[in-house]
């Protein structure tokens, strides 16, 4: 009990001090003071949570899946617990729940409070071990920083091992539209919620080149798809063993789609329906929405929670966000992986924002050491729209050299600091029209305080 | 009539997982801008190779998982077309994963060992998921001049007599991590454990490839000089930062 109050007066100490200092958020740091301090900190802190804990993972998604959740959790009357500045590996969490304790490491509001964690794909085993959730949320599984992870197939198989040894108490909430998933989902006495887009008039016509797990888990035959909504998410069956995409509880039935939102309609268990615009764009958030519903629901929340939840959602930093900059429109969409990145890409341009764009490339450890995938994306969706091109970030060549292969002259193009490049790209932005600032994780973090410091926003660590 | 370079990409779905995508669109654009014709032809897992029609077979790298069926692919339906096609002074690059299946075999983390195609005198021991995982960027001199890339792999590859590395690890780790060769080549097969992808933004080792390929159907051709200042940056500033990051 001495060393949980000393552990969480630390990380309070901590996290003021660094950012009075002007360190940066500080959300990661306090954390670490607590774990080392008390390492069982995470578990006995989640334990005072009257209303338990919701973990959100998947390699895309995951922040706003939990920020859309959060959300509507507190539109039905919870107080949510949560890393919310991305912060998603155990020290993270430690950190929001010290955040939330009084000095001596007591959660208040005890009856109240429910932990809405976003958690690292490879985090999760601890995770589980530590918060004991309720629920778990498994967006989905694209392949995403190789280097790290070595291979996609790595994370399947840890997850894969974390399901196996959950409590049959526990409900696993998977995306039916992704076959490695639906996958998960088939261990016997396995709690399951299965979600996904049941509306086809949205499918592309066929499977991008970030395309992965096209293949059956059970008998290794090329999966074949009536439907592809993004990367290798859609409506999927095997030939060879007659396996196909399971049925689902929580489901789209229908999408509008406008430049800044999405019109969506929800079916719900008990034949229930939650209609709702949402003021995201792009059909990776109808997923993140419809992942959101699907946990609210799980964890019993209604239809009129969902809507009103949803509807007054706002994107999550640094994800989907706009700022207005000396008469132009900016945006910025962080850039994680092909399949993510080609989503944006095709929105921006199904939108008509496409004409203006500034890319950084970064390859610290968390963007991904491996900037291959680039190849893997379709800049080649732009053609035809992208007028102004500026290219940027430590690796801003090599992206310079994959949009010349998209057809774009990029050898002036070339801007290596950061803060110039931004300037040029506003720059040669006509007024009126919108800027899309395309970085990678930790060019975000350059960008979004240069762009608030700009736009006079305060900073992201401030906000909810 | 114009030339025309013929390209085999071998299990492009199940070989593809990092970027080496880019590896095939390199091809096909220093083709098209020399104005030369670009042929391919996307062969997966249960269709025939043409010994004899192809200029260049591209093998790219994989999972564990897709690496074991393309291994049983080569064994039973491309295997001897591949060797054939070789002994035709057919071209094959591989990459990564399919690198490793060039050898004699490939011992994986579990033990098991999945038989190569034998084309290069070479195999690979996968030590266990325990061992450390080569991963970064690399630098590797060349003809003179560099390769940069990056590479991913848990292998190690140890070459006999008859095949020499196609480049010496400047910065990285390479086959094995301890002898500084990386990469395989003889005669008309080249292998390397560089994606990232390999040929864009190393244009004078796709030239030769390029031009390799090329020569058993045009014999002395020789390819125009095509603009490549965004290639050369690409290429030196991926030098320059994997040497920069390595003093640090
Ligand atoms: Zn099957």
């Amino acid at each position: 009990m001495i060393r949980r109050s000393v552990a969480v007066a630390a990380a309070k100490l901590t996290g003021g001090l660094s950012r009075r200092l002007g360190f940066g958020g500080g959300t990661a740091l306090p954390g670490l003071v607590a774990e080392r301090i008390d390492p069982e900190i995470v578990s006995d802190m989640a334990a005072q949570l009257g209303r338990g804990s919701v973990l959100v993972t998947g390699t895309n998604g995951k922040t706003t899946t939990a920020r859309l959740l959060r959300g509507i959790l507190r539109s039905s009357g919870l107080s949510p617990v949560a890393n919310s500045a991305g912060s998603n590996m155990m020290r993270g969490i430690a950190a929001a729940l010290a955040e939330s304790a009084t000095w001596t490491g007591d959660i208040r509001q005890r009856d109240r409070r429910i932990g809405v964690f976003e958690v690292d794909e490879a985090t999760l085993p601890q995770a589980v071990s530590a918060l004991r959730p309720r629920a778990i949320v498994f967006t989905n599984l694209f392949r995403d920083q190789l280097d790290r992870y070595g291979e996609v197939e790595y994370v399947g198989g840890i997850w894969r091992e974390t399901i196996d040894g959950l409590d049959a108490k526990v409900t696993v909430i998977l995306n039916a539209d992704d076959p490695s998933l639906a996958a998960l989902g088939r261990r016997a006495g396995l709690r399951t919620l299965f979600f996904g887009l049941e509306d086809e008039s949205l499918a592309i016509e066929k499977l991008e080149h970030a395309a992965d797990a096209r293949w059956c888990s059970i008998c290794g035959r090329e999966l074949s798809y009536s439907a592809i909504y993004y990367g290798h998410l859609g409506h999927w069956r095997c030939e060879g063993c007659d396996t196909s995409r399971p049925g689902v509880e929580v489901g789209i039935t229908s999408i509008e789609t406008f430049p800044e939102a999405l019109s969506l309609t929800v079916s719900l268990p008990n034949d229930q329906t939650a209609q709702f615009k949402l003021p995201l764009s792009g059909l990776y958030n109808a997923y993140n929405a419809l992942a959101a519903a699907a946990a609210a629901s799980a964890l019993g929340a209604t239809n009129h929670d969902i809507e009103r939840g949803l509807r007054h959602a706002s994107a999550t930093f640094g994800r989907q966000e706009r700022l207005t900059i000396e008469g132009r429109d900016v945006e910025v969409i962080l850039a994680k992986n092909p399949a993510g990145l080609n989503e944006v890409l095709r929105t921006i341009t199904n939108n008509g924002r496409s004409e203006n764009i500034v890319f950084f490339l970064n390859d610290d450890i968390a963007d991904g050491r491996d900037i291959s995938w680039i190849w893997d994306v379709d800049f080649e969706l732009l053609s035809g729209s992208l007028k102004n091109v500026t290219v940027s970030g430590i690796r801003a060549w090599d992206m310079a050299l994959r949009l010349k292969y998209a057809g774009f002259d990029t050898f002036d193009r070339v801007e290596l600091d950061t803060e110039r490049a931004l300037r040029k790209a506003l720059t040669e932005t006509p007024e009126g029209e919108p800027l899309i600032v395309v970085p990678t994780y930790t060019a975000m973090l350059d960008v979004r305080e240069m762009l608030a410091r700009w736009a006079g926003k305060k900073a992201f660590w401030q906000e909810d | 009539m114009a030339k025309k370079l013929r390209v085999a990409h071998l299990y492009p779905k199940l070989m593809n997982i990092y970027g080496d995508r880019g590896n095939i669109l390199c091809l096909k654009r220093r083709c098209e801008e020399r104005g030369l014709d670009f042929e391919l032809d996307e062969l997966s897992v249960g269709e025939k190779l043409k010994s004899d029609h192809y200029d260049l077979i591209f093998i790219g790298g994989a999972q564990d998982v897709d690496q074991r069926r393309v291994a049983g692919d080569l064994r039973e339906v491309k295997g001897d077309a591949l060797r054939e096609a070789v002994e035709n002074g057919v071209v094959v690059l591989a990459v990564c994963g399919g690198y490793q299946l060039m050898g004699r075999y490939y011992r994986t983390a579990e033990g098991a060992e999945l038989p190569g195609v034998g084309l290069l005198d070479m195999w690979t021991i996968h030590p266990g998921e325990a061992d450390k995982r080569f991963i970064g960027n690399i630098v590797v001199e060349w003809n003179g001049g560099t390769l940069v890339g990056f590479e991913n792999h848990g292998g190690r590859t140890y070459l006999g007599d008859g095949a020499r590395p196609l480049g010496k690890v400047v910065y990285g780790f390479g086959n094995n991590g301890e002898d500084a060769g990386e990469g395989a080549a003889r005669a008309g097969v080249f292998g390397t454990y560089l994606h990232g992808s390999l040929l864009p933004k190393n244009p004078k080792f796709a030239d030769h490839v390029i031009q390799a390929a090329l020569s058993r159907r045009y014999e002395g051709i020789e390819l125009d000089e095509i603009d490549d200042r965004v290639e050369e940056a690409a290429h030196a500033a991926a030098v320059q930062l994997a040497m920069g990051r390595s003093i640090i």
